[in-house]
């Protein structure tokens, strides 16, 4: 597939590969999602805004550069200001991450000072660029620092740095995502309102994605981390709603599919509230909540693309990725899409027959 | 008038620009006085602490006339109160002072009118109207207010770069209105009258300031057509 490389949401052009229920392929518009669902139906998207992760500074002890890209947050409280982060050397994004300078060596107890913030490291967690940070200050000041001196995490292949009116979605809300939800860039004000055209219905969560990637393996390898989200009680009603009239529930995004899935393991139902969603989905996981996934392109091989494979089989997955390929599919966030119904499932059959 | 606190857990949720002068000080104070959650903007860091430590209000240091001030702002506001409500776009600029001819009005002075008075307003709004849908959502209301001035309506002379842009945001308002309808979302164009501010006193240098309201008097006004344009509580999902 091509990278995407500039920070356009919905070019006019923008394509939408769908794969039915049955496993048949199809080609689209994006602009013809909506057309694809029916009266009953609930799209559930992130309404996370994306923070701006990136913090340039200095570890205080030894006096070298370093990057800190948060990474995750225990909740969405607003008083929540400890995070974990993944350190960067000297460099910035123009270097691929797998290439950059390793950050300087820190300890429990380090400093670093991030522009107007600082932040004591508490713990290293279980590798020596992954460390939880606690701010300090009060909340008001450390979100104004944040909101001051950080930068969107930006990407190599990007052909310019991404400003933040670039990594929010139009639904942005709270600020939770340490990278944006970039299945709803898909998504537009018009698009909603073809979707209550259509009798299907809209809903948001709030899902605190995070990084895709560290360009460290061992790293890599621990992703996703566990993700905060909130469940609105009006989000719930809708899902219960959905479910009463035959409806099907379309997630946007690999996130929202993560938040739902974790609610309904953790209560046996979709409850309104907080949770931390701590589980890996992937070909083995039953869904209980999720129909459908409309998502960006992702490569064979990525934490996403895992995931890709609770919806559908690997054959009708295999001829996908062939097809974005043969077809110059776009990829990455600012790419094209995919809308992957899932297989019937017979214990999910029994569960809405009991 | 009581304050329209949909629970004691979740009331309701505002912010609110230019919050450290004239109408929009006294907004600030009015909403917290009514139990409301407040987060207000100024450019001045000093007056932003001074109403923050007096009212308990979050205040937050940006100017909406700047494009790259607007995200860090809507970044903060839904950060502290925890999604949003109610916008109430109050902050303005009168364009040329002493007010002036049109024909001796700089370029520059009408760009920051605009920039301030419309693409303000625009941006802000666009960037906390997910916020704003979510809350609707949710059954709370969402409701844009954008302050504005009878000089939006009616063409007064040396009021040129106030006035334009004005009936532009007054214009602006009433097509979102329309088009938001869908989501729940309103957009009021409100015009609070003459009040006794320092934005018109600088207009008017020396006017009778007891012939003019009180902010205090004109903010009232400003809350009542507020809370009429969110859903009544009885109406709400529980």
């Amino acid at each position: 597939m091509t990278p995407a490389n500039i920070p356009v949401q919905r070019p006019v052009d923008a394509r939408l590969l769908a794969i039915d229920a049955d496993g048949a392929i199809s080609h689209l518009r994006r602009g013809a999602f909506a057309s694809q669902l029916r009266p009953g139906d609930l799209v559930v998207a992130n309404d996370a805004a994306t923070i701006p992760a990136s913090l340039v500074g200095e570890h205080q002890r030894t006096g070298a550069q370093v990057e800190a890209r948060l990474a995750g947050r225990a909740s969405l409280a607003f008083k929540d200001v400890t995070f974990s982060a993944v350190l960067f050397g000297e460099g910035d994004h123009r270097t691929p991450t797998e290439l950059r300078a390793p950050p300087p060596e820190v300890r429990a107890g380090d400093r670093l000072v991030l522009g107007p913030l600082t932040a004591c490291v508490e713990a290293v967690l279980g590798h020596p660029r992954f460390v939880r940070l606690a701010f300090q200050g009060d909340a008001a000041a450390v979100w104004a620092g944040i909101a001051a001196h950080g930068r969107p995490v930006q990407y190599a292949y990007m052909a310019q740095a991404l400003a933040l009116w670039d990594v929010w979605t139009p639904i942005a809300g709270p600020p939770a995502a340490f990278e944006p939800p970039s299945a709803g860039f898909a998504i537009d004000w018009a698009m909603l309102g073809e979707i209550r055209w259509q009798g299907a219905g809209f809903a948001t969560l709030t899902h605190a994605a995070g990084l895709s990637s560290t360009g460290d393996p061992a790293l890599d390898a621990r992703l996703p981390l566990p993700e905060a989200y909130r469940i609105p009680a009006a989000t719930a009603r809708a899902i219960h709603r959905a479910w009463a009239r035959g409806g099907r529930i379309v997630a946007v995004g690999t996130t929202v599919t993560r938040a739902l899935e974790h609610a309904a393991a953790l209560h046996g139902q979709v409850a309104a509230g907080e949770g931390l969603a701590d589980q890996r989905l992937g070909p083995a996981t039953p869904l209980w909540v999720v129909d459908a996934i409309l998502s960006g392109t992702h490569a064979p091989g990525d934490s996403h693309h895992d995931l890709l494979g609770a919806f559908t089989d690997a054959e009708a997955l295999g001829q996908a990725d062939a097809e974005l390929e043969a077809r110059g599919y776009r990829t990455h966030e600012f790419g094209d899409s995919v809308l992957i119904w899932r297989r019937p499932s017979e214990a999910r059959a029994r569960r809405a027959a009991a | 008038m009581s304050v329209h606190v949909q629970t004691p857990q979740t009331p309701l949720r505002v912010a609110v620009t230019g919050g450290t002068s004239g109408l929009g000080l006294a907004l600030v104070r009015a909403f917290v006085g009514r139990g409301a959650k407040v987060a207000f903007v100024a450019r001045t860091a000093g007056a932003v602490a001074a109403v923050a430590a007096e009212t308990g209000a979050v205040g937050i240091v940006g100017d909406v006339a700047r494009k790259d001030d607007i995200h860090r702002i809507a970044l903060q506001v839904t950060a502290a109160l925890g999604g949003l409500d109610v916008l109430i776009n109050n902050a303005s600029d009168l364009g040329p002072v002493p007010l002036a001819l049109l024909a001796d009005t700089d370029c520059e002075d009408v760009e920051r009118a605009l920039q301030t008075n419309l693409l303000g307003p625009f941006r802000l709004s666009k960037a906390l109207l997910g916020a704003l849908a979510g809350a609707a959502r949710e059954g709370r209301g969402g409701v844009i207010v954008n302050i504005s001035s009878d000089a939006a309506v009616t063409p007064y002379e040396t009021w040129g770069a106030y006035g334009a842009s004005k009936a532009a945001l007054r214009h602006l308002s009433q097509i979102w209105d329309a088009e938001l309808a869908g989501e729940g979302v309103r957009v009021l164009s409100l015009d609070p009258g003459d009040m006794d501010t320092p934005m018109h006193a600088a207009a008017i240098p020396g006017a009778d300031r007891t012939a003019s309201q009180r902010p205090e008097e004109a903010a009232e006004g400003v809350i009542a057509a507020t809370l009429s344009a969110l859903p009544a509580p009885e109406a709400m999902s529980p």
